[in-house]
């Protein structure tokens, strides 16, 4: 059986904050190219958090939030949910969209914007994954979905909740101008592949 | 009829007495699970997250199966005035909420769940007296102790009494 986020010792931790960082490092780096314009980012959050806690942190589990979902396969399998609050999602469309005007959600053409700037973050993430570890690893197409916080995390929270109680996710905040945007990435291994991903950085015998 | 309103969080349950309101917020692919006794008016709601507690190892929590969750949720209800011959059943979640070309046993997690849900019910011999699941899209569920009644909300896919 695999290793549950409970049982990971603090240098694991610490590895996992370095992908952390460096992945989303690279995906502010592909949003800037996309956009062309500066785009600043905090340093990343990495947290370990009860279930409970995770819709806490977008405003609660009835707050809508757009989510994009990935399947992750190759040496290892699992997925990746990057996560926007409702308005980082409309401020993300306006910037790569400035003719849309002020939505409130974001239409079809806002949406299939928001898979593929989902698409080119979680691919940079990914392949700065893939590049530090030596995994072959490949991801999925988009799929977005706008709905309450607590049932969009529902899936990321089931798939960790097959191991333990605990989620690891990683918050990362760009930044363009005046413009926040928001977002947070899961990173979701399937059971038996957190032992490898942890193998392939030499942080587990 | 108002009382207290009491929320059910994830991989959780709880029970009331009349009066008082139990809910719980943003289900997705959970599901949430209503016991009601419509005599004392005993009220009892599950969120679980998953099918079944057997095949996991770290399966302390009853509140996060629907095996070992029902099961508690029965006790507890009976144990605070219910009687169990006299319990109904409501069901709502269990949705899927991303969707993808290949066909993959995680995606499916919300229907797995709500059929161990109807098994386990139904080997308890407790009937389901109205269901709201599946589709794509989250529920909030509140259930009156008062009456009984099941009220679901949506985003964009309206509210219902079930």
């Amino acid at each position: 059986m695999g290793i549950s986020i409970e049982e990971l010792d603090s240098q694991q931790i610490d590895v996992l904050k370095e992908i952390g960082n460096i992945g989303a490092g690279n995906a502010a780096t592909a949003l800037a190219k996309m956009i062309d314009r500066k785009i600043d980012m905090n340093v990343p959050k990495v947290e370990i958090l009860e279930f409970k806690e995770v819709a806490e942190l977008l405003g609660g589990p009835e707050v809508p939030v757009c989510g994009i979902y990935f399947r992750v396969d190759g040496d290892i399998s699992g997925s990746i949910m990057f996560l926007l609050t409702l308005k980082s999602s409309t401020t993300l469309t306006n910037m790569i969209m400035p003719t849309s005007g002020d939505m409130e959600i974001p239409d079809e053409i806002g949406q299939s914007a928001l898979q593929e700037i989902g698409n080119i973050l979680s691919g940079s993430y990914i392949s700065s994954l893939s590049a530090l570890t030596g995994l072959s690893i490949k991801i999925s197409v988009p799929s977005l979905a706008i709905d309450m916080a607590g049932a969009i995390l529902s899936v990321p929270i089931i798939q960790f909740g097959q191991v333990g109680d605990h989620v690891l996710l990683i918050e990362t905040e760009f930044n363009e101008g005046n413009n926040e945007v928001k977002g947070f990435f899961f990173l979701i291994p399937d059971v038996d592949s957190f032992e490898i991903l942890l193998k392939s950085l030499g942080v587990l015998q | 009829m108002t009382g207290e309103i009491i929320k059910v969080g994830m991989a959780d349950l709880n029970v009331i007495k009349h009066p008082g309101t139990l809910t719980t917020l943003g289900l997705g692919s959970c599901v949430g699970i209503t016991l009601y006794d419509p005599v004392t008016k005993v009220s009892g709601l599950a969120h679980i997250m998953l099918p079944s507690s057997k095949a996991i190892r770290n399966n302390s929590n009853t509140a996060k199966f629907a095996d070992t969750g029902i099961v508690q949720l029965l006790e507890d209800v009976i144990k605070i005035g219910a009687s169990k011959s006299r319990l109904v059943s409501k069901i709502a979640g269990g949705a899927q909420m991303f969707s993808f070309s290949n066909k993959n046993d995680i995606m499916k997690i919300g229907e797995r769940n709500v059929a161990a849900t109807k098994e386990i019910l139904d080997g308890l011999r407790i009937p389901i007296i109205a269901e709201d699941t599946g589709g794509n899209f989250g529920r909030t569920i509140e259930l009156y102790s008062d009456t009984g009644i099941l009220l679901i909300k949506t985003i964009g896919h309206g509210t219902k009494q079930i």
